[in-house]
């Protein structure tokens, strides 16, 4: 937790925006070539998606993606091995389904993320409420759990997943499942709220899937989360130089 | 409200010990916290359980009887009475469910609902509810549940349901259930899920299993006035585990033996491990990674990868023992029944009887008084059995 959080938080400091990428793992044979382009476009730190069978908080896209993986072959120790051999300087951070983890053991799953270069983990159907033997295995092998808050989330509940959450905050733009959206939703609504309970960065995703609104974005938060449009490309058939130049693009209009 | 010991509330996270819980998205969790207050708030409240009551009786067909079978029993050396839920508004025992959810819906001045559905039972029970309270309903159904059932599909819409199929995964009912899931937090301010079985977050497995507590508490009284005054066992067939939970509950507290019979294909007690699936912790069919099983028996019904909470809790505690028959078994349970008794089972409730022939005289000693829930009708499988027939012979 220490380790993603101050990183992070300096970060800030330093005045830039947070770009965050994800990449399903597993989805394309190439794909920790795709994470390294993330890096060189610009990214501040990459979200790795470890497939599920039943991803309940993701619209058609990353579900697409993570099938792909699967038929692959694709599981959580074949990814620990790729991302061993994977050399960043930045934050990884794991995004998966309770029941991976729980499958592989909590404290094994916290050691492993931590020896293969993960710093944090998102883990969205694990609520608030359940977390404490999660909180407990990753807190030891220093992996900072991130929570997400809704727009429909209360103002008391804020201040409890604020006060939570690790490394970052990971602000849902709308009520929605990842996955394209038109409009910029109530993603500043949830930021400004969340400003009044906890000054720990707070990244928004679900939605945001353009440079420009990014850039919109970034004015009220500290950094953004850039899922399925990315993963989009990808699944067309995008080379390493595509998603760096696709990554840039959101780096540009950040800067 | 007498509560049950052996069945009572779970604790206020919603776990039935070491099961249940409250597995979703931060966006859905207001949604739960909501729908827990409003049923505890129902349920305690005469006014609205009268309404529910007077509701299954006017418009479901409760209460359903309790019938004596004697020529089974004769043939198994056993006493068996049939709890008649087949003969509930719809066909099975679905609607006590979905009576008592879409009259919280109203309650809550949420204005539609939406549900999953596998072969189309608890689709169609929604749609039938929605349309008696005039609710808004859509129903998310596996694109290859949308043709093995099409009737089932057109019943939905002649109710006036939105029918989507689910075209994600393997296209069944635990996709159908994620996709209700996604849509619920897109729409969950003016929109209830009505969940279709003893399964998904808290407070569902509780409130589903109390919606189908009536089978259980009705029979209880029906069998005493048959002269029964505890049966020796009670028998009921498994998938999510609604019909067994609601009859269960009614026998938790005596010397009854209770049995929930699962597909061989879809066993979660019988073959499955702890894990979280759908929203809660229980035991469900998984690979050696942690990747959910797709379920795999003759009976749409019981083709469900996971098992509701609470039975994995009875199952941990030796309350009730959960068995497993193979489809191989069913047809014949299926035959014998419909022969001896003039009562055409669905191949789910099939499971429940075949494991009783194969049971009569061991588990089940000769003599001993058995009920078996007979949770629904077999009129929406004949076409099925008899497809499957013809290609044996």
């Amino acid at each position: 937790m220490k380790t993603l959080e101050t990183t992070l938080r300096s970060l800030r400091e330093s005045g830039r925006k947070a770009l965050v990428p994800y990449v399903v793992a597993g989805a394309t044979p190439d794909w920790t070539h795709h994470v390294e382009a993330a890096v060189l476009g610009g990214a501040d730190a990459v979200e790795i998606g470890i497939p599920f069978s039943d991803p309940m908080m993701d619209g058609v896209v990353i579900q697409e993606a993570g099938l792909r993986a699967l038929e692959r072959g694709t599981t959580f120790e074949s990814i620990c091995q790729e991302l061993e051999s994977l050399e960043t300087e930045i934050p990884l951070v794991a995004m998966t389904y309770y029941n991976i983890f729980l499958h592989y053991g909590l404290r094994r799953t916290a050691g492993r993320l931590h020896d293969v270069g993960v710093s944090g983990a998102i883990v969205p159907d694990l609520s608030l409420e359940e977390s404490d033997e999660w909180r407990a295995a990753s807190g030891d092998s220093d992996i900072a759990t991130i929570f997400l808050v809704a727009p429909s989330t209360s103002r008391t509940r804020m201040r409890t997943v604020a006060g939570l959450s690790q490394g970052f905050l990971y602000a849902s733009a709308r009520m929605a499942v990842t996955g394209a959206a038109s409009d910029q939703g109530e993603g500043e609504r949830v930021v400004s709220e969340l400003r009044r309970v906890s000054d720990i960065p707070t990244y928004v995703g679900i939605g945001v899937s353009t440079p420009a609104q990014a850039h919109t974005t970034a004015v009220f938060s500290d950094g953004v989360i850039v899922g399925s449009a990315l993963v989009k490309i990808i699944l067309q058939g995008a080379s390493p130089t595509d998603v760096e130049s696709f990554v840039r693009s959101f780096r540009t209009a950040l800067d | 409200m007498d509560e049950i010991n052996a069945m009572g509330q779970p604790d206020h996270r919603g776990h039935f010990g070491g099961f249940g819980g409250r597995f979703v998205p931060e966006a859905l969790m207001p949604a739960c916290v909501e729908l827990e207050e409003a049923f505890r708030d129902a349920w305690s409240d005469e006014e609205f359980v009268a309404l529910y009551h007077r509701t299954l009786r006017e418009f479901a067909g409760r209460p359903t009887p309790v019938t004596p079978l004697p020529r089974l029993s004769q043939r198994l050396g056993l006493r068996i009475f049939a709890k008649r839920e087949d003969l509930a508004h719809t066909g099975s025992h679905k609607i006590n469910n979905v009576i008592g959810q879409t009259l919280l819906t109203q309650r809550m001045g949420k204005t539609r609902v939406i549900a999953e559905t596998g072969a189309g039972q608890h689709g169609v029970a929604t749609a039938t509810a929605a349309a008696r309270l005039g609710l808004g309903c859509t129903v998310f159904m596996g694109e290859v549940d949308t043709k093995r059932q099409e009737l089932n599909v057109f019943r939905m819409e002649l109710l006036g349901a939105t029918v989507v199929p689910v075209t994600s995964g393997s296209k069944t009912l635990k996709d159908a259930v994620n996709e209700a899931m996604r849509e619920w937090v897109t729409c969950v301010a003016d929109t209830h899920y009505c969940l279709g079985s003893v399964m998904g977050p808290h407070p569902f497995p509780w409130m589903v299993r109390e919606f189908q507590r009536v089978i259980g508490a009705e029979a209880a009284w029906q069998l005493k006035e048959l002269g029964v005054d505890v049966p020796d066992a009670v028998v009921a067939c498994v998938g999510g585990g609604s019909n067994a939970a609601g009859v269960f509950a009614g026998f938790a507290e005596t010397a009854a033996q209770l049995y929930g019979v699962e597909a061989a294909g879809g066993a979660a007690v019988t073959s499955g491990s702890p894990g979280v699936l759908h929203g809660m912790r229980s035991l469900i069919l998984q690979d050696e990674f942690g990747q959910v099983e797709e379920a795999h028996s003759i009976s749409a019904g019981l083709d469900y990868p996971g098992i509701g909470p609470e039975h994995a809790h009875l199952a941990d505690t030796g309350r009730a023992t959960y068995v497993a028959v193979g489809d191989d078994e069913v047809i014949g349970a299926m035959r014998l029944l419909s022969e001896s008794e003039g009562i055409i089972p669905a191949l789910e409730t099939a499971h429940a009887v075949a494991w009783m022939v194969r049971e009569a005289g061991g588990r089940l000693p000769t003599g001993s008084t058995v009920l078996l829930n007979l949770s629904g009708r077999g009129d929406k499988d004949v076409a099925q059995v008899r497809a499957m027939l013809m290609e044996e012979s």
